[in-house]
């Protein structure tokens, strides 16, 4: 017998990360400020989760300037997708197996 | 126990921030509806213009057979006409849809409502274009079958970025035209179908389906 909940990933375990992921699943590239709206969260907040996910290398990070404002934009790698994939189906594996 | 419900509110979650932020869903139906009164009122304004303007030909005819010098007249007619119609729908649309963009927590104004507009405005201003262009050879015909066909175009291309079932309303519309450039002097009526009847049934589908 497989341990699912063994599956499911760490890193996906706070309600924000799983949100920057969602996110940043179906978008190519998202500005702090509309994370920051669609979450609903504060800037600190926000920030250190982002921060743990680029240094699991699961999001990147691109900074550039809109006028004289700086703009800083994510999106998921290669591994961030595969580990959200996965972590999805853990979830879902385990919602199965209880019914 | 508590666990289970713990992974379903989860998933829920992830569903609904990919669909928020992928899709501008706060379109509101009924902005549809206003939408197609206003332009079966144009079409009802355009029928009895043309119904004054000329007795001795229907108006059917009118298209595609008339000079040039009294088509200057009934066009800018139809502009004005068609202008009015258009604002009257932008302006309530935008109040419509700025009402329920608040309801889903979105902003009226957000990255997905700039790519919704943007991949809704390449085909359609194409088609605007063209019928410049069709009016410049002088095919007035052709202009109302051509308008319905881009405008389908135009939904089914900004469909990716909003709700799924504008698609089906694009797919009307172009079959519609289609119908409308070979039955070419009924322009109107297929206007007044395409632009006026179909916003009504889809918007107040939509209203039934997503606002109440």
């Amino acid at each position: 017998m497989k341990n699912f909940i063994e599956d499911l990933n760490k890193a996906f375990e706070s309600r924000i990360r799983l949100g920057i992921m969602s996110v940043l699943m179906v978008n190519n590239w998202v500005d702090f400020g509309t994370l920051k709206e669609m979450l609903q969260v504060t800037d600190g907040n926000l920030a250190s989760h982002i921060t743990a996910l680029e240094k699991m290398e699961y999001i990147k990070v691109q900074k550039q300037f809109v006028g004289k404002k700086p703009n800083t934009s994510y999106a998921v790698t290669k591994a961030g997708k595969k580990a959200f994939s996965n972590h999805l189906d853990a979830l879902e594996n385990l919602l199965k197996k209880r019914n | 126990m508590n666990k289970e419900t713990d992974h379903l509110a989860q998933l829920q979650q992830i569903r609904a921030l990919m669909e928020r932020s992928s899709r501008f869903i706060s379109l509101s139906g009924l902005s549809g509806v206003f939408a197609g009164i206003f332009a079966l009122l144009g079409a009802l304004a355009a029928y009895f213009y043309l119904g004054n303007k000329i007795n001795t030909t229907s108006y059917f005819d009118y298209p595609v057979n008339s000079s040039v010098e009294s088509n200057n007249e009934v066009l800018s007619f139809f502009l004005i006409d068609a202008i009015f119609v258009l604002v009257a729908s932008i302006v309530v649309g935008l109040i419509l849809t700025w009402r329920s963009a608040k309801k889903n927590g979105q902003t009226i104004w957000d990255a997905t409502a700039k790519r919704m507009l943007i991949n809704l405005m390449i085909p359609l201003v194409t088609g605007g274009f063209f019928c410049m262009i069709l009016l410049m050879h002088g095919l007035i015909g052709l202009v109302a079958p051509v308008t319905l066909i881009f405008y389908g175009l135009a939904l089914i291309n900004g469909s990716k970025y909003t709700l799924d079932d504008i698609r089906y309303l694009g797919i009307c519309e172009i079959i519609l035209g289609l119908l409308a450039s070979i039955f070419i002097g009924y322009g109107l009526l297929f206007w007044a179908i395409g632009f006026g009847v179909l916003h009504i049934v889809y918007g107040l589908l939509m209203y039934n389906k997503y606002e109440r």
